[in-house]
């Protein structure tokens, strides 16, 4: 089984990606930023991303979700996170990113703050 | 247990990372480390391994990385050496600065020191670096 499972869906013209798995230097990080940049070439700009299914990151899956936030940002596009597990918000809390991050628990608040 | 005593000797490539990521957490477990401190060792040695592997010794795997684990009742003291030529951890930047909170690196010694109650750096006989983290129950 692969380290990072992505599943695309898309909800209006908000593309939701839920990750199942880690973000973890080597597998998980690569296919994050590969979904983000092929997401890109597509013109979808509006990416929330799903966090439930993630038990697992460190510093490189965190500097994976930094480089996804500001590469959508230059595009002029928006990323965002939807129901981060306690300890990837802990994670985020001391890195100082939970304010940067636009942090959602609910998937339909999500994407009415994408309008 | 009361006792714990494991070293490892590993090739300089990612999929060491996890092998002693593992091996110290489930050390730790033996030992009744509580599921949050799990989570801290398994993190800073994940970092620890992270930079040996690719800091370190660059990928080369002719150059191993050296995992100890030593553990008591009271604290679990992990040691990973690498081969590499050295660095100085006064010189790292605080990734927590503002100027320094949106770059994509640079994490990885501030969760060694967050999530250990010791870290200190060594350079050992024979060349490499040593890093050396203490959990305390």
């Amino acid at each position: 089984m692969a380290e990072l499972n992505i599943r695309e869906r898309q909800a209006g013209d908000v593309t939701i990606l839920d990750l199942e798995g880690k973000i973890t230097i080597g597998e998980g990080s690569v296919s994050l930023r590969s979904a983000i940049r092929r997401l890109i070439e597509e013109g979808k700009k509006k990416i929330l991303l799903n966090l439930a299914g993630v038990g697992y990151v460190d510093s490189s899956g965190i500097g994976e979700l930094v480089s996804s936030y500001t590469t959508i940002q230059r595009e002029g596009g928006q990323l965002k996170l939807l129901k981060l597990t306690q300890k990837i918000k802990d994670l985020l809390t001391i890195t100082k990113l939970l304010t940067v991050f636009d942090v959602y628990d609910d998937e339909a608040e999500a994407l009415n703050s994408f309008k | 247990m009361t006792e714990e005593t494991v070293e490892l000797k590993l090739p300089s490539r990612v999929e060491s990372i996890a092998e002693a990521a593992e091996a110290a957490t489930d050390a730790a477990r033996r030992l009744g480390f509580a599921e949050d401190a799990l989570f801290g060792v398994e993190m800073a040695v994940r970092e620890a391994v992270t930079n040996a592997v690719l800091h370190g010794n660059r990928r080369d795997e002719s150059k191993p990385v050296e995992v100890g684990l030593s553990g008591t009742q009271a604290q679990l003291v992990v040691t990973v050496r690498d081969r590499g030529a050295g660095f100085d951890p006064a010189g790292l930047a605080d990734p927590t600065a503002e100027e320094n909170i949106l770059k994509s690196s640079g994490r990885g010694i501030f969760f060694m020191r967050t999530f250990m109650d010791e870290v200190a750096w060594e350079r050992p006989p024979g060349g490499g670096t040593l890093v050396r983290m203490t959990k305390k129950k």
